[in-house]
């Protein structure tokens, strides 16, 4: 197969990072009570082992739903900054929540999408961003203008920064490498559901 | 459709299912299109208390009313028979195990003068995958119960954290005729 060039050059020139390393980052440059939803799977996962806290929400299924998780969070408390981090097999599955967002335009939502091409967690078969397909020129297509390929891990820390502070809705993308997950979420989804919304001040 | 200025006339089966929204804090709605519900999306959409979107498949809508309600936002998803089997996997992972409650009203194709095999045949799948799943579901086809079955189901599912499906009979709405 001829591969043929990407509709953003963004994503060619960016630095192939590390989920757990970027997750890690992400969490960091929070600044207070901020809605994390992890996508399912390695996300999910990477998210639990860079610190749980009461305001993240790890689905155990329901593949592709972590950005309408996130933008009904949004909707519901429009004074709180949330996040959706989800992967390029999950986001491929649910693409249509992207135009969702668009036409809403939740100022306080963010969605960062960690790309390695891969379903890694059933076997490493190759996504369509594996080929010509592009996340950030998808995004831009469906209306979420500011969206953007992360060059490096300074950028990536920037683009956060950004994204937590200024009016969204806002798209990262991030080309990632094919390392597991650092460690695996608890399997309690009602435990799991009780604590994000204490997290979120509603119990 | 007459409607008035304050909304459509409450003696509607689509007046009475707003009003029993209303009256039970509910302020999202979100759908995926279906001409018999159309009027009571419209009244949904005219409605300021009323925060109304289209989404592009329902298992989205039941992703955003998960979060929604957990951020203390309570919801509704709009859809049809056979958006509804699309459900099963969202409804299995999601709503049920963490304990979501959520409002689900089906504009029911399939029977009563269904012209369309498949929609006949999606039909007969879905009062099944409800029972699989144990969730509640009442099917209305009379207007004179329909604001006690959906006053107390909603009442129900938010007391219990368990979802419920309204399925609305044509006998209620009218259904879908040929050529409409």
């Amino acid at each position: 197969m001829t591969r043929k060039s990407r509709a953003s050059p963004g994503h060619d020139n960016a630095k192939v990072m590390n989920r757990f390393d970027l997750t890690r980052r992400l969490v960091a440059r929070l600044k207070s009570d901020e809605a994390v939803i992890g996508g399912i799977g390695n996300t999910n996962f990477d998210l639990w082992a860079a610190g749980q806290r009461p305001q993240n929400f790890y689905m155990l299924g329901s593949m592709g739903l972590a950005v309408p998780i996130a933008l009904g969070v949004a909707l519901a408390q429009p004074k709180r900054r949330v996040v959706a981090i989800e992967g390029d097999g999950s986001l491929l599955m649910q693409l249509g929540c992207l135009t969702t967002v668009a036409h809403l335009a939740p100022r306080n939502l963010s969605i960062v999408v960690m790309d390695n091409g891969i379903y890694q967690i059933t076997g490493s078969q190759p996504t369509a961003t594996a080929g010509v397909a592009d996340i950030v020129a998808l995004a831009r297509g469906a209306g979420i203008a500011k969206s953007a390929w992360a060059a490096d891990e300074a950028e990536f820390e920037r683009l956060v920064e950004e994204a937590v502070s200024e009016s969204g809705p806002t798209l990262i993308a991030a080309r990632i490498d094919d390392k597991p997950a650092t460690a695996t979420t608890e399997r309690d989804p009602v435990r799991i559901r009780e604590r994000f919304m204490q997290g979120l001040g509603v119990r | 459709m007459t409607e008035t200025k304050d909304g459509p006339p409450v003696k509607t089966w689509h007046g009475i299912a707003i009003a029993a929204l209303k009256r039970n804090a509910v302020r999202l709605a979100t759908y995926v299109p279906d001409r018999v519900l159309t009027p009571l999306i419209s009244a949904l959409h005219a409605d300021p208390e009323f925060t109304t979107f289209a989404t592009t498949r329902e298992e989205e809508a039941v992703g955003i009313l998960a979060g929604a309600w957990m951020g203390g936002m309570r919801g509704a998803l709009l859809m049809q028979t056979s958006g509804f089997a699309t459900l099963p996997n969202a409804l299995a992972s999601l709503a049920v195990p963490y304990q979501i409650p959520l409002l689900l009203f089906v504009s029911e194709r399939g029977t009563l003068g269904e012209f369309n095999w498949g929609q006949a045949l999606v039909c007969k799948t879905m009062r099944p995958v409800l029972d699989a799943l144990a969730m509640e579901h009442h099917t209305i086809t009379r207007l004179d119960e329909l604001d006690f079955i959906v006053d107390r189901s909603i009442k129900q599912a938010f007391a219990t954290q368990a979802s419920v499906a309204f399925i609305l009979s044509p006998l209620l709405t009218g259904g879908k005729t040929f050529g409409a």
